[in-house]
C-alpha cells in the first residue's frame, strides 16, 4: 500500500478516536442540561469525564498535526477555507474546557450556572460543527486551481451538512447517556439509560439518512457495508440497552460514531477534499500529500508511539473504572 | 490595491501575535509549576513530613488553574497555521508539520493523560505510582517545548530541507539535522530555564507573601520561599548562559537580528553594548549613549575584539542576495524587547537573593517593619518580572525575524491566507481578543483567592478500598 493511502487510513482512525471518545465526553455535557436534577448529580456527571476528558481532547490534536505533517495542502485548504466555523469550534471549546476546570472552584451558585451554560453550549456546538465540517468535506466545497475555498459562509449550510451536524450530535448524546449509564449507580444511572434510549429513536433515523444519503451519492459497495455496520451496531446497541446490559448498549454507541468516520472517509477516498467548481482544484492523498521522506519518518514514530499511547490511555481507564454515585461526591 | 491586499496580513499578525504571548503566559508557569510541585511531592514522599504533602496541594491548586488556559490556548496556535498562514503551511508543511505531530503523540498525550491521572488519583493510586504521574506530566510538558521549538528554529534558522521548485515548497531531507538545529540547542535550554525562572518566581512570591500576611503557617512557607528563590536564581544563571550561547548562533545565522538588537548601523571592531540610547533610534545620532566597550564583540563571538555587522552592510548583501527590499526588522521594538528582557529577568534575580538574605537562618520578616513593607512589594511584583522577560524575549525573536517567515526563504506577506478576508479576521481577532480578556480576569481572581485561601488538608490521602468512600478529588 502506499504511504499516502496509509496516511489517509491513519488520520481517519485519528478522527475515529477523537470522535467515539470526546462524542462521550460531549455528550455528558449536554446530560448537564437535560439529565442532573441537581448540584450533586452535576458533579457525579462530570466526575466521570474529569479524569479522561483531556486525553480523549488530545486525539484532536494529534488529528491535525497528522493532517498538517502528512497532508499540508489539505491542512491549509480545510483550516482557511472553514475560517468560521473553527473559530466558533475553537471559542466553544475554549469556555468548555475552563468550565469543566474551573466550575467546582467556587460554592457560589451563579458562578457554577453561568459555568454549566458554557459546558453546555461547548459539548453541543462543537459535535455539531464538526459534523458539518466532515460532511462538507466530503461533499466538495469550491476551491479554485489554487486549492483555495472561494466560497462564502452559505455554501457551507447545505442540507446534508446540516444533517452531518445534527448526526453526530445525536449520537454523541445517546453514546454520552450510555456511559453515564455504565458509569454511575443509584437512580441517575437509570435515568441516564431511560434517556439513551429515548433518544436513541431519533439518533438512528439521522444515522440511517445520512449514511444512505452518502452511499447513494457514492455508490461504493464499502461505504454501504460500513453504513450498515453503523446502522446495526447502533440497533444493537439500543436493544442491548433495553435489556441493561449497559457494556454492550456504550460498544454499539460507539461501533455506530466509528462507522459513521469509516462512511465518510471511504466515500472521501482518494480524495481529501474534492472541489465543486474546478476540477484541478480537487485535492487529492497524492497532491496534497508531504514528500515520501517526511511520510516514512511519521510512519516509524505512528508505529513506535500510537501503542504505547493507547496502552497508558487504557490505563487509565482501568484506573477510574469504578462507578460513582451521588454519595461519592465529597461536600 | 495595495492598501486592501495590506489590511488582512497586518490583522492576521497582530491576532497570531497576540494569541501566541497570551498562550506563552501559561506556558511558563506550567513549565516552571509542575517542575516544582513534583519536586514537593517527592520531598513529602521522601521525608514523609506532612507540611510537604500540604504545599504540593497548595501549589498544585495553582498549577492546575494554570494549565486550564494553557491547554485551551494552544489549541488554538495549532489551528491558526492553516487559518491565517495556509500560504504558508503549504510552504513550510512538509518540514514544520512533522515535529508538531510528534509534539502532539509524543508529548500532549502524555501530559494530558498523567494530569488527569494525577489530579484524579489521590488515594487511588499506590503514592509512588501518583508521584511518578505528575513526574511523567512533567516531562510530557518539556518534550513538548522540544518539539515545538524545534519547529519555530527551523523558522530562524531552515536547516535539513531541500526547495523542490515545482510544488513550490521546501521539503524535509533531514529530520535529525530539524532536531539538532543549532539555533534549537540554545533556544530549548534557553526557554526551559527562563520558564523555571518564573516558577521560581512564583513560587517564591507567593510564599513570602503567605509569610508576611499570614503568619500562622509561615514557617511552612518557609520551605518554599526557599526552594522558590534557589530555583529563580539556578535557573536565572542557566538562563544566562544559554542567552549568551544563543547570541552567538544567532550573530552567525541571523547577524541582521544582532544589529537590530543593538541598533548598530555600522559594522564595528571591537563592538560595545549598548545599555541605554536616548535619541532618534532610527536615526543615526544618539543623543545621549551609555555603554560598556567590547561587551558586544564578547556576546556576539565569543571573542573581545570580534566583529559585528551593522544593518547597512547586511542591508546591502541582502538585496544583492534577495533582491530590492527592507531587510531589517523594527529596530526600536528588538532594541528595546532585547533590553527588557535582560533587565526584567536581572531584576527578578535580584529580588531573589534579597529574599533568601532577608530569611537566612530562620530569620522572619514583619510587616511591621520598612524592610518588610518593601519585601511585601517585591514578593507582588516578583512573579510578574521574568514572565514578563519571557514575553519580551519572544516579542524580540519572533521581531527580529522580520521581514522573514522563514529566514531567508519565505517573506512573511507570502505566508498569509489568500481567501481569507479582512472582515473574517477582524471578527477572529477581537473575538479572541474579548474572549482572551474576560478569561484572565477570571483566571486572576481565581489565584488570588486561592493564594489567599487555607492551607489544604494535612491528611495523607488513604487508598481506600471502601466502594462507597467518598472521592479524594472530584469536580
Ligand atoms: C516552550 C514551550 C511552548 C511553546 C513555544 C508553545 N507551547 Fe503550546 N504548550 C506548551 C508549551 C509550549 C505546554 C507547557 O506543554 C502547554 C501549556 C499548558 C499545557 O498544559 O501544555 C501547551 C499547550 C498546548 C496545546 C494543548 C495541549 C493539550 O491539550 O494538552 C497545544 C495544541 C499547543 N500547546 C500548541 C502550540 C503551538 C501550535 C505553538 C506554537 C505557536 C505552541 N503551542 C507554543
Ligand atoms: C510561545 C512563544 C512565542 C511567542 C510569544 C511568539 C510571539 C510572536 C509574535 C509577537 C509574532 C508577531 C511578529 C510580527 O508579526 O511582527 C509572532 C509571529 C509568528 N510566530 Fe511566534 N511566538 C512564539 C512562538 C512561536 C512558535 C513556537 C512558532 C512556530 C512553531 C511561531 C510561529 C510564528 C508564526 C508563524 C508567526 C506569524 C508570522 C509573523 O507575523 O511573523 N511562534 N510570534
Ligand atoms: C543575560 C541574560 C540574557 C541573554 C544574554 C539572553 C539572550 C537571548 C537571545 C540572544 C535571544 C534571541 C534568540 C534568537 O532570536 O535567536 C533570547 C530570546 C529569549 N529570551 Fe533571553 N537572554 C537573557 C535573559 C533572559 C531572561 C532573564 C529571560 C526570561 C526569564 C529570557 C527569555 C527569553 C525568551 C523566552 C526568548 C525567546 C525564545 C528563544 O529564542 O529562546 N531571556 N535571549
Amino acid at each position: 500500500m502506499e504511504l499516502t493511502t496509509v496516511w489517509f487510513a491513519l488520520i481517519a482512525i485519528l478522527w475515529l478516536g477523537y470522535l467515539v471518545l470526546e462524542g462521550f465526553d460531549f455528550g455528558v455535557g449536554m446530560l448537564l442540561a437535560v439529565l442532573a436534577r441537581d448540584d450533586r448529580e452535576r458533579r457525579v456527571l462530570l466526575n466521570t469525564i474529569g479524569p479522561v476528558w483531556d486525553g480523549n481532547e488530545v486525539w484532536l490534536i494529534v488529528a491535525v498535526g497528522a493532517t498538517f505533517a502528512a497532508f499540508p495542502e489539505w491542512y491549509a485548504t480545510l483550516f482557511s477555507g472553514f475560517y468560521l466555523p473553527l473559530l466558533a469550534i475553537l471559542a466553544t471549546l475554549i469556555v468548555r474546557a475552563v468550565g469543566l476546570e474551573y466550575r467546582h472552584k467556587r460554592a457560589d451558585i451563579t458562578w457554577k450556572q453561568g459555568w454549566d451554560r458554557a459546558i453546555v453550549a461547548g459539548s453541543v456546538v462543537p459535535p455539531f460543527l464538526w459534523g458539518l465540517v466532515l460532511a462538507n468535506v466530503v461533499r466538495g466545497v469550491p476551491l479554485d486551481a489554487d486549492h483555495d475555498f472561494v466560497g462564502s459562509l452559505g455554501d457551507l449550510l447545505t442540507p446534508y451538512a446540516l444533517l452531518g451536524g445534527a448526526t453526530v450530535v445525536a449520537l454523541s448524546l445517546t453514546h454520552g447517556a450510555f456511559f453515564v449509564a455504565l458509569k454511575t449507580v443509584g437512580d441517575i444511572r437509570s435515568r441516564a439509560r431511560g434517556l439513551a434510549l429515548r433518544s436513541g429513536g431519533t439518533t438512528l433515523t439521522l444515522l440511517g439518512a445520512l449514511v444512505a444519503w452518502t452511499a447513494l451519492r457514492d455508490g461504493d459497495l464499502a461505504v454501504w457495508a460500513a453504513g450498515a455496520v453503523g446502522v446495526i451496531g447502533l440497533a444493537g446497541g439500543l436493544a442491548a440497552g433495553a435489556r441493561a446490559a449497559e457494556g454492550w448498549a456504550f460498544a454499539g454507541t460507539a461501533l455506530a460514531i466509528a462507522a459513521l468516520v469509516a462512511v465518510w472517509f471511504l466515500a472521501l477516498f482518494p480524495d481529501v477534499m474534492p472541489s465543486t467548481l474546478d476540477p484541478a482544484g480537487t485535492l487529492t492523498t497524492t497532491n496534497a500529500a508531504s514528500s515520501p521522506y517526511t511520510l516514512q519518518i511519521m510512519s516509524w514514530v505512528a508505529l513506535a508511539f500510537t501503542p504505547i499511547v493507547i496502552g497508558y490511555q487504557a490505563w487509565s481507564y482501568w484506573v477510574f473504572r469504578r462507578r460513582i454515585g451521588t454519595h461519592h461526591i465529597p461536600a | 490595491m495595495e492598501a486592501l491586499d495590506l489590511a488582512p496580513l497586518d490583522l492576521a499578525r497582530w491576532q497570531f501575535g497576540i494569541t501566541t504571548v497570551y498562550h506563552f503566559f501559561f506556558v511558563p508557569v506550567t513549565i516552571g509549576l509542575v517542575v516544582l510541585v513534583a519536586i514537593m511531592q517527592t520531598f513529602w514522599h521522601r521525608t514523609g513530613d506532612e507540611r510537604w504533602l500540604r504545599l504540593t496541594r497548595f501549589f498544585g491548586k495553582l498549577f492546575l488553574i494554570n494549565v486550564a488556559l494553557g491547554i485551551v490556548t494552544g489549541i488554538v496556535q495549532e489551528f491558526q497555521f492553516g487559518m491565517n498562514w495556509s500560504d504558508y503551511s503549504r510552504f513550510v508543511g512538509d518540514v514544520f508539520g512533522a515535529p508538531l505531530a510528534i509534539e502532539g503523540l509524543l508529548a500532549f498525550f502524555l501530559e494530558a493523560t498523567f494530569l488527569g491521572l494525577w489530579i484524579f488519583g489521590w488515594g487511588r493510586l499506590h503514592p509512588l505510582v501518583h508521584l511518578a504521574c505528575i513526574w511523567t506530566a512533567a516531562i510530557g510538558s518539556i518534550l513538548s517545548a522540544y518539539f515545538i521549538l524545534a519547529a519555530n528554529s527551523f523558522m530562524q534558522n531552515p536547516v535539513g530541507f531541500a526547495m523542490n521548485p515545482e510544488a513550490g515548497r521546501a521539503e524535509l531531507t533531514d529530520i535529525g539535522a530539524v532536531l539538532t538545529n543549532p539555533v534549537l540547542l540554545a533556544t530549548f535550554p534557553h526557554t526551559i530555564f527562563a520558564c523555571l525562572m518564573v516558577g521560581g518566581a512564583v513560587v517564591a512570591g507567593v510564599s513570602l507573601w503567605r509569610m508576611l500576611r499570614r503568619p500562622d503557617d509561615g514557617e511552612t512557607f518557609r520551605r518554599t520561599l526557599r526552594l522558590g528563590a534557589v530555583t529563580l536564581l539556578v535557573a536565572g544563571l542557566g538562563t544566562m548562559i544559554s542567552g549568551d550561547f544563543q547570541g552567538k548562533v544567532m550573530t552567525e545565522v541571523q547577524p541582521m537580528k544582532m544589529a537590530a538588537a543593538e541598533g548598530l548601523y555600522e559594522d564595528e571592531a571591537p563592538a560595545s553594548f549598548s545599555l541605554l540610547t536616548v535619541g532618534t533610534l532610527d536615526g543615526r545620532e544618539p543623543v545621549f549613549e551609555a555603554k560598556v566597550p567590547h561587551l558586544l564583540s564578547y556576546l556576539g563571538t565569543g571573542d573581545w575584539d570580534g566583529e559585528i555587522r551593522g544593518i547597512n552592510s547586511l542591508q546591502a548583501e541582502y538585496e544583492e542576495a534577495y533582491g530590492p527590499g527592507d531587510y531589517a526588522p523594527n529596530i526600536p521594538v528588538t532594541y528595546w524587547t532585547f533590553r527588557m528582557m535582560i533587565t526584567s529577568g536581572g531584576l527578578a534575580m535580584a529580588i531573589g537573593a534579597w529574599m533568601l538574605w532577608a530569611t537566612r537562618r530562620g530569620l522572619t520578616p514583619s510587616v511591621a517593619t520598612r524592610t518588610g513593607r518593601w519585601l511585601l512589594r517585591a514578593a507582588v511584583v516578583l512573579p510578574f518580572l521574568p514572565l514578563a522577560a519571557n514575553s519580551f524575549g519572544w516579542i524580540f525573536t519572533e521581531m527580529g525575524r522580520q521581514p522573514w517567515l522563514v529566514f531567508g526563504l519565505l517573506p512573511t506577506a507570502s505566508g498569509v491566507s489568500p481567501t481569507v478576508g479582512a472582515g473574517t479576521v477582524l471578527t477572529s481577532l477581537i473575538g479572541f481578543t474579548a474572549l482572551y480578556g474576560v478569561l484572565a480576569v477570571v483566571e486572576f481572581k481565581l489565584l488570588l483567592t486561592t493564594i489567599r485561601g487555607p492551607l489544604p488538608e494535612a491528611q495523607p490521602p488513604q487508598r481506600v478500598d471502601d466502594p462507597d468512600a467518598p472521592l479524594a478529588f472530584a469536580y
